[in-house]
């Protein structure tokens, strides 16, 4: 018998008091307590079965939560008129007033004003039941259907292109795309970060990542731990399928390629995809590397592409990024404050990513500061002591001030606005006195703009009005009247967004909720994915019985068209490869004509693989490739983290990919 | 002219009348049952339900048939040994008996009324009879305050006990605490009857608690008379099995503490199923009980079922087919279907374990199905080989925009429609292939038509209403069950409104209504081969019909609460039922006997599927647990845990190596059905007891658990090549 279980099942009786206030709302003035008694036992017990059938209905309309309808329905069953009326799921707000003796509830009903409804825009209309999904990302299943499925090629070929579904696994795994949950969410890869030593068992380690490996991108937790003798900070393994190191290869050649349309998909992606967790270090470790390197050729457009990558790096919701940021903000700051980010100063608009940079480096004080790492008293002890430094330059000086000013309201009032005569006066010294360089000055003019910019909306608050010219020029020295005009500006201009935002907030009260609640289902699920990358805008054609060529030109949204072109671009070989094996998949409506798409791949990667790779190791790319088989070799390999993808190592997942393919000899060349 | 039988309380009454109706004793029960519910309901509601012979040869065969879905069903039976046998009537069968009459006063069969009234045993005066005499058993009563004695006796005593009898034992606790509370409340001891259940209540096993919870609100005599789950209790014996030693050492007991009270409830409402062999372990029983009324007995599931496969019809499949598809013979040449050339049929025997092909009569072949079918083995060849090393891939159909009132989905065998029932009363259908649906044009435009051209199917499609998904209108009430016909002309839907409804996929409207269920109607399914269907809902009773005849062809009464699902089994047989009386029972179409009832689940069932060899069903509920029985030995052989919520869908691999579940839980779970299965050893059953010791492997058959965003899985679907489907609403 289950003693410890005792579970209370309370018979839960409504309280005489209602039964009298109902009687009294039909009409029946004195209602003996006895009465009473009885009404609300019957009533409680009649509600109880009510809603037991109920239940039924729930459990049946495959639901976690009791509706008005079940009740209807439940009420029907009994031979009992359902209760009209109760359709709406909103709170009734009665209010209650007394006064005079007398006490009332009543419905507050609001004024509406006619024009502010007739002039709003109307809410989207409620969509009708679909299957249809949105369509993105199917062509990564498409890889997915060259490198895993044998026989089976053709029928998932079909399915990708004309599915409006998504497949919640592959032969076993589940792909990280953002119809699936997030192979590891944010609370897991922060446990994993965050976790203390932990027992494990000897051998388990092997264990943990052959797991991983045949699990591929999910979590690399082994089983076992608890049972363990060793305790071990545990080692997270980030490894990668052929399929992200080719999405890694693209996403970044995309990001810092030529393209910008490109670029502005491969950004999306790295904003919105769930499944970017494993790739995470390699893409930390490019921006750093990067910025390291392009801050030395001072090559600007780099330097901006890689700013925007950290931009959406921090977009994306589903990654845990604290892990990372001992390489993210130093890349960043030295975006802020570097001496020279372009070859020549004069004419580039490096103060634009100056600016883009401190506002990146504010949003990432704001999440990720902690008591811990303090990452926003440290960050701003480093820029004041730049900047107080007389020797330092005009576009370090800038960076600094840029810094600052993002940090918010108070960072300026308490460390700018005290600094602004001092500065002023230096701005003074470039500005009026012999002209020393073009650059000083021009750096001296956009400090200046900067300050009035920053400041001027800060002061329109501390100072009261009215401004006056003398008295600023006493108190801020040189800057003085042009901060007065500026601030003057500043307060016209929120007086008048004051208006607006008053107007505003009126036509925010229109009765929309309830139409655009109707909406969050689709917004949920398809709305912002839309313009991901891999969406394919055009998956007919790669659905089309033509065999296409390799060299035939592609619609320029698709994502693998994003490597046949920038093959074209970066003019390597194994890209071509790509290329040719996309086009040629849909040819294969039948198997042995699989077997054929797979002969470009061989082709191409002997010759390529004669041609370049005599040198590069290919080994590290065998990992994910070959889940069940050569496992204890790999462990090894997998721990190397690539700084970069180089092309030859892709080619060597191909050939992998291609010799397990069904016909060739399961062996692995290596 | 009557027959009556006293024998097993079967009453079958033939009246060779005007029409040779034959009515169903239980179903009557039930329906008097329900209208007691109703607490009068009018006549008019109340629908008879008169079965009319579906062949002449079967009749007798109905005869003796519809006495033993009585006698099966532990609801209607009350002959609880030898001792009863021997009278002609009994007291309770004179209730029984009255509310028969009643119910065919009701229904203006006065001639009917006549002949019982002439039959020895039934001369009672029936002139108020009431379905509340059944209540009457309570009323002799003993002292209201001794009952908590009585109870804590037996539970010292219990607890004092061996070891080995303790679980056994144990048993005996449940049931008698509901009839004890239930007598306590009956004669008005209102206060007693609350400190009992407080007192007590605490003890029972958790899986009880649901039923605890409706007990609990019960607290007055009124309320019993309407209360289905008491009636339940009091017209069905709760069943036992105990060993005997355990049986004799509790009859001592009793007897020696002259403890009568106790004595009495054992007698009169528990049957106690008495095996010679050890006492069972607690893990045994638990593994069994958690149904609403006990055990299955054990003579319910002797009957022999033949749940081997039927033999395919042979078809000539077209030689160069095959060729071309020779470099592709990975595909497991399965075991239902004939290997590709005829030679190979052949060779294949006739399946031991089969009905004969003729034991219900099926539907001729047609050419189309016939094309079906040779689309079937080719598709079949090109089948992945699964395993645990080779897992399916699984494709997920989101519904969107459904705004939560998406309650059924079916998909067709060979995965090219998808239809959902929806809670606003529409049913829509979906082309998941570039095919679009088309209506077949009007009757006008079709006399145009060159009827003897070669494409005159194609001609008789109206391209103008080419669209992907089509929505059909009819029913009045959430539909909660749908279903395609194997040859995909067909849609069966049924609905809250308590009809079944029959749509045409080539006109895309109503064809047909079965009217018969009165109230919500949980599922229904086609036969395998078509023709037959299988319906079931809250008025307990699962009916099989034909899509010719708009009346039940055969009425499977015997559930003691809402039938929530049902399953056809691959040979077209047997129907399975799961209810939310947590028991699984097993039909025999040709009779309409029950020839299976499997207790263990410890909720409402809502899911059910036969592995495709016919040998193995499973079965899945609200506690979240998947169940597999060995039909043949009428035993369970697995317990799969895992899930955490209610599991509405199962559905095992073409060839039976899988076995995918989903649930509400947001999770997708494929199950090591082979190793499930074989690690069984059929010997190791010990006939007599029927019980068998399940191991603790869920996590070991576990091969992979998908976890979607927040998409209940509510329908699995294998295809032909073994690509598992899935199909949810997001709840976003």
């Amino acid at each position: 018998m289950a003693e410890e279980r005792r579970q209370k099942h309370c018979s839960v009786v409504l309280p005489t008091e209602s039964m009298k206030a109902m009687a009294e709302s039909v009409g029946v003035g004195q209602l003996q307590e006895d009465s009473c008694v009885a009404l609300s036992e019957e009533v409680s017990y009649r509600i109880k079965e009510i809603a037991q059938d109920a239940l039924k209905f729930m459990h049946h309309g495959k639901r976690r939560k009791l509706t008005t309808s079940d009740i209807d329905n439940a009420l029907k069953l009994k031979n009992v008129e359902p209760l009209y009326g109760f359709q709406s799921q909103e709170f009734i707000p009665f209010r209650f007033a007394s006064g005079g003796g007398r006490e009332l509830h009543f419905y507050e009903e609001k004024e509406a004003d006619l024009s502010d409804i007739i002039n709003t825009p109307l809410p989207r209309v409620p969509l009708d039941v679909s299957l249809k999904g949105n369509q993105s990302q199917y062509i990564y299943f498409l890889f997915f259907c060259i490198f895993f499925s044998n026989g089976i090629f053709n029928f998932y070929s079909v399915l990708v292109c004309s599915s409006p579904a998504h497949w919640l696994s592959i032969e076993g795994m589940q792909p990280a795309i953002p119809e699936n949950p997030p192979p590891a969410t944010k609370e897991q890869q922060k446990a994993e970060s965050t976790e203390p030593l932990k027992v494990v068992k000897p051998g388990q380690e092997e264990e943990g990542t052959i797991q991983g490996k045949s699990q591929g991108t999910t979590t690399p937790d082994g089983k076992g731990k608890e049972k363990g003798l060793i305790r071990l900070k545990p080692r997270s393994t980030h490894e990668l399928s052929v399929e992200q190191q080719l999405y890694y290869k693209e996403i970044t050649e995309a990001c810092v390629g030529s393209c910008e349309a490109k670029r502005a998909e491969a950004l999306q992606s790295i904003a919105t995809d769930p499944g970017l967790y494993q790739m995470l270090p390699r893409f930390s470790t490019f921006i750093s590397e990067g910025v390291r390197v392009n801050v030395v050729q001072n090559n600007l457009a780099l330097l901006i592409y890689l700013m925007r990558m950290v931009k959406a790096l921090m977009d994306n919701p589903t990654l845990y990024l604290e892990k990372y940021l001992h390489e993210l903000i130093p890349a960043v700051v030295t975006c802020i404050v570097s001496k020279q980010l372009c070859l020549r100063p004069d004419v580039d608009n490096h103060w634009a990513l100056r600016d883009f940079a401190a506002r990146l480096m504010a949003q990432s004080c704001k999440t990720f500061s902690t008591t811990t790492n303090n990452i926003q008293s440290r960050i701003t002890k480093t820029f004041t002591k730049s900047w107080l430094d007389d020797k330092t330059q005009w576009t370090t000086r800038y960076g600094c001030i840029a810094g600052l000013a993002e940090l918010g309201s108070d960072v300026i009032k308490t460390l700018i606005i005290p600094r602004l005569a001092v500065e002023g006066a230096r701005i003074k010294a470039v500005m009026e006195g012999p002209v020393v360089s073009n650059i000083d000055k021009i750096g001296a003019e956009h400090v200046q703009s900067l300050l009035l910019k920053h400041c001027a909306s800060v002061i329109a608050k501390l100072r009261p009005q009215p401004d006056n010219v003398d008295q600023y020029r006493t108190d801020y020295g040189y800057l003085g009247p042009m901060l007065c005009s500026h601030v003057m500006k500043a307060r016209t201009q929120a007086a008048l967004q004051a208006q607006q935002v008053n107007r505003t907030t009126l036509t925010i009260t229109q009765p929309r909720p309830t139409l655009s609640v109707s909406q969050s289902g689709l917004s949920g699920s398809s709305g912002p994915r839309t313009p991901s990358i891999i969406k394919v805008p055009s998956s007919l054609t790669l659905m089309s019985p033509r065999p296409g060529t390799p060299s035939q030109p592609s619609p320029p949204a698709t994502k693998y068209i994003v490597m046949a072109t920038s093959a074209g671009a970066a003019s390597t070989q194994q890209v071509i490869t790509l290329s040719s094996s996309q086009s040629a998949s849909p040819v294969t409506s039948t198997v042995p004509s699989a077997t054929s798409t797979l002969q470009p791949l061989v082709k191409l990667e002997s010759g390529s693989g004669a041609g370049l790779t005599a040198s590069r190791p290919l080994q590290k790319y065998i990992v994910v490739s070959l889940p069940s088989s050569a496992s204890s070799s790999l462990e090894t390999k997998s721990s190397v983290l690539p700084t970069s993808i180089s092309s030859s190592s892709l080619d060597g997942g191909m050939k992998l990919e291609r010799s397990e393919s069904p016909g060739a000899s399961t062996q692995s060349p290596h | 002219m009557i027959a009556l039988t006293g024998k097993n309380q079967s009453y079958v009454l033939v009246l060779y009348g005007l029409c040779f109706p034959l009515i169903h004793v239980a179903h009557a029960q039930f329906i008097l049952k329900m209208a007691a519910v109703q607490g009068g309901m009018g006549d008019a509601d109340i629908k008879t339900d008169i079965k009319t012979e579906p062949s002449a040869d079967g009749f007798g065969n109905n005869n003796a048939n519809d006495g033993r879905v009585l006698s099966a069903s532990p609801g209607s039976s009350s002959s609880t040994g030898s001792n009863k046998q021997t009278a002609a009537v009994t007291p309770e069968d004179q209730q029984t008996l009255l509310a028969v009459l009643q119910f065919l006063k009701k229904n203006k069969l006065s001639e009917s009324v006549e002949i019982l009234r002439r039959e020895p045993g039934s001369d009672t005066n029936s002139d108020q009879p009431d379905v509340s005499v059944v209540l009457s058993a309570y009323s002799q009563q003993g002292d209201p305050t001794l009952y908590k004695v009585y109870y804590r006796d037996l539970k010292k005593f219990i607890e004092t006990v061996l070891d080995c009898h303790r679980a056994e034992l144990s048993q005996v606790f449940y049931p008698l605490f509901v009839h004890m509370y239930l007598e306590l409340v009956y004669n008005n001891h209102e206060s007693e009857a609350k400190a009992f259940f407080e007192k007590f209540s605490g003890d029972q096993e958790c899986y009880y608690e649901e039923d605890l919870r409706i007990l609990s609100g019960l607290t007055k005599k009124e309320h019993m008379r309407g209360n289905e789950t008491l009636l339940d209790f009091r017209t069905s014996k709760f069943v036992l099995r105990i060993s005997r030693d355990s049986y004799q050492l509790l009859k001592r007991h009793l007897q020696e503490r002259q403890n009568n009270q106790i004595w009495n409830i054992i007698q009169e409402h528990l049957y106690i199923d008495i095996f010679d062999g050890m006492p069972r372990s607690k893990s045994q029983i638990d593994a069994m009980s958690g149904s609403l009324a006990g055990e299955a007995k054990r003579e319910a599931n002797k009957t022999k079922v033949y749940y081997g496969l039927l033999k395919e019809p042979e078809i000539e499949l077209p030689l160069d087919d095959e060729d071309e598809e020779a470099e592709n013979e990975e595909g497991k040449p399965k075991k239902k279907k004939p290997k590709k050339d005829s030679v190979g049929s052949k060779s294949k025997k006739q399946d031991p374990n089969a009905p004969s092909q003729n034991r219900i009569p099926l539907p001729e072949l047609k050419d189309s199905d016939k094309l079906d079918k040779i689309m079937y083995m080719k598709e079949a060849t090109k089948r992945i080989r699964l395993g645990p090393d080779n897992l399916p891939s699984v494709c997920f159909y989101t519904f969107l925009n459904a705004y939560q009132g998406l309650t059924a989905v079916d998909l067709t065998d060979d995965s090219s429609l998808i239809a959902g029932g929806f809670a606003d009363s529409t049913v829509r259908v979906w082309s998941v292939t570039p095919k679009k649906l088309r209506k077949v044009k009007s009757a006008a435009d079709l006399n145009l038509i060159d009827k003897e051209s070669d494409d005159v199917l194609e001609r008789i499609m109206d391209e103008k209403t080419a669209s992907e998904s089509k929505i059909m209108y009819g029913h009045s009430g959430p539909v909660y069950g749908i279903s395609f016909s194997p040859d995909r002309n067909y849609l069966l839907s049924s609905s809250e409104d308590g009809t079944v409804r029959l749509w045409s996929l080539l006109t895309f409207t109503c064809l047909v209504a079965y009217k018969g269920h009165n109230y919500p109607v949980w599922d229904t399914q086609f036969s395998p081969y078509g023709y037959y269907f299988v319906s079931g809902g809250h008025d307990r009773v699962a009916r099989l019909w034909a899509t010719d005849h708009y009346q039940p062809l055969r009425i499977f009464s015997g559930h003691l609460a809402d039938i929530t699902c049902t399953r056809f089994h691959p040979n077209s047989n047997y129907v399975a039922t799961g209810s939310s009386d947590r028991t699984i029972r097993l039909w025999d179409v040709l009779s309409g006997n029950c020839v299976r009832i499997f207790t263990g689940h410890k909720g409402p069932i809502h899911s059910l599927a036969f592995s495709p060899n016919g040998k193995f069903l499973a079965s899945g509920a609200t506690d979240g647990r998947v169940l597999l029985w060995d039909i043949g030995h009428g035993l369970m052989v697995g317990e799969l845990k895992g899930h955490t919520d209610t599991i509405y869908s199962l559905r095992f691999s073409r060839d039976g190596e899988i076995l995918a579940s989903g649930s509400m839980d947001n999770t997708v779970r494929l199950w090591d059905a082979m190793k499930a299965f074989d690690d069984l050893e059929t010997d190791d059953f010990t006939a007599a007891t029927g019980h068998i010791h399940l191991q603790d492997n869920s996590q070991e058959l576990l091969l992979g658990t998908y976890t979607t965003k927040s998409t209940p899985v509510i329908h699995l679907h294998f295809t032909r090549r073994n690509l598992l489907l899935a199909a949810g609403v997001s709840q976003l």
